[in-house]
């Protein structure tokens, strides 16, 4: 569901995170700024080569991230198909899997404990107007590890749903899931809380 | 103008005091938890055992301040818990029921060092305590691991090295072992015996208070048996017996 770090020995894992993140916003805005196919299949082609070669990451890996983005390809490409034309679709679609390839080689190269401290590093400043970077940071780390956590309730109440022979899919049974996910969730947040005051959180 | 009320320069903390309770209740909005609880633990294992609702979960919580009472006051080593919430915080670690609920970073081994890092340990000093703490309760090979993909039995492992690493004087442990299988709750209940601190365990597993000091039970808000564990726990399944 969502790739997170992958230990390996390898050139990507060995540069620090501020670099990697640095890169990762320039190919964002070239990619936005020169909208065009080569621009696009080239970012991609090298995304996928980085990723496998200097970040020896399973190909596994990179093929779960892009089937988890490869519906709203499709429904980007089919929507440019009507709307305007064929090539523009792959363009744009291109360049999203392209960017989506290169944030997951980020992320399962790089330690969340160094993109944190990344992102507090880049929120300093904010100290001048009462923001404290640590909490951001904290912030950050906490939404990575509750995200798979927060899929598997999902998934836990829909198996309950269905071993009642309740509907799985469709509108009626998102509205179904929602509601007692919203209700899980706030009580795991009640604990989390509790526990992040118990582990010396500075939360005063 | 609201000042914010400074807090009294912590005293310093006596271990040979022990957990106070002084008149203890505490009332959530209209509902009675716990009442009139005064109690002076001293032991080194302390167990207490309750029906569901009894009011065990908060009673565990007053221990190291995460609930404050509603009325009396709770003393660990001296400290009292509404005033010196960090100090005692520092002093008590606290194990919760669910281990998903306190696993906070991604992976293992910066898990274990969040509490490190909140008592501003350096950097060097901290991977060489979490590497240690680790290698003791058989995570060492899961260290760069995402948490979520370790077992039931691993993670509860995990997140009591959280708490251990950080050294605490005292240990709280809120139903351990009710979400594992038989053979991480032996693993759990050895984890315990062997730990120097003091500790209070909060548990439904009767078998786990075998070689403890002392055994509370806890019915309706009250403690209303406090000996031996043969003793307390026979009161204990007289009690429940009944219902």
């Amino acid at each position: 569901m969502l790739a997170l770090y992958v230990p390996r020995a390898s050139l990507l894992h060995r540069t620090p995170a501020g670099v990697k993140l640095l890169v990762l916003v320039v190919l964002g805005a070239v990619v936005f700024t020169v909208p065009t196919l080569p621009v696009a299949a080239g970012a991609l082609a090298g995304v996928v080569l980085l990723g496998l070669l200097a970040g020896r990451l399973p190909a596994a890996v990179l093929v779960r991230q892009a089937r988890a983005v490869a519906v709203w390809v499709v429904a980007i490409v089919a929507f440019h198909a009507v709307a305007t034309d064929v090539l523009t679709g792959v363009t744009t679609g291109v360049r999203l899997l392209a960017l989506v390839l290169a944030a997951a080689v980020v992320t399962a190269t790089t330690r969340v404990t160094a993109l944190v401290a990344v992102v507090e590093k880049v929120c300093a400043p904010l100290r001048l107007v009462g923001v404290r970077p640590a909490r951001i940071g904290l912030a950050v780390a906490m939404a990575l590890r509750f995200i798979p956590l927060v899929a598997e309730r999902a998934d836990r109440i829909r198996e309950a749903q269905a071993a009642r022979g309740g509907r799985v899919r469709g509108p009626r049974a998102l509205v179904l899931l929602v509601v007692p996910l919203l209700v899980s969730v706030l009580q795991l947040a009640h604990t989390v809380g509790e526990a992040l005051d118990a582990r010396g959180a500075d939360t005063a | 103008m609201r000042r914010r009320r400074a807090s009294a320069p912590a005293p310093e903390p006596d271990p040979t005091q022990g957990i106070e309770l002084r008149g203890v209740g505490h009332v959530y909005g209209e509902r009675t938890v716990l009442r009139d609880v005064d109690l002076q633990l001293t032991e080194h294992r302390v167990g207490v055992v309750g029906a569901n609702g009894s009011g065990k979960s908060t009673f565990a919580r007053l221990l190291n301040g995460l609930v404050v009472p509603t009325s009396g006051r709770v003393l660990v080593d001296g400290l009292d818990t509404a005033t010196h919430a960090r100090e005692v915080r520092r002093r008590v670690g606290f194990v919760f029921q669910d281990p998903d609920a306190q696993i906070v970073h991604p992976t293992v081994a910066e898990d274990v060092g969040y509490g490190l890092e909140n008592q501003g340990v350096p950097a060097d000093e901290r991977a060489e305590r979490v590497a240690e703490v680790l290698a003791r309760y058989g995570l060492a090979e899961h260290a760069d691991h995402p948490a979520h993909l370790l077992s039931g039995g691993q993670k509860q492992l995990l997140a009591v090295a959280g708490v251990l690493v950080m050294r605490p004087a005292r240990i709280v442990l809120d139903e351990p072992t009710t979400l594992l299988d038989l053979v991480n709750t032996r693993r759990i209940a050895e984890l315990v015996a062997g730990l120097d601190q003091s500790v209070v365990v909060v548990t439904h597993h009767l078998d786990l208070l075998a070689g403890f000091d002392r055994v509370l039970v806890v019915d309706g808000g009250r403690v209303v048996a406090d000996d031996r564990p043969a003793p307390a726990v026979a009161a204990y399944r007289a009690l429940m017996a009944d219902r």
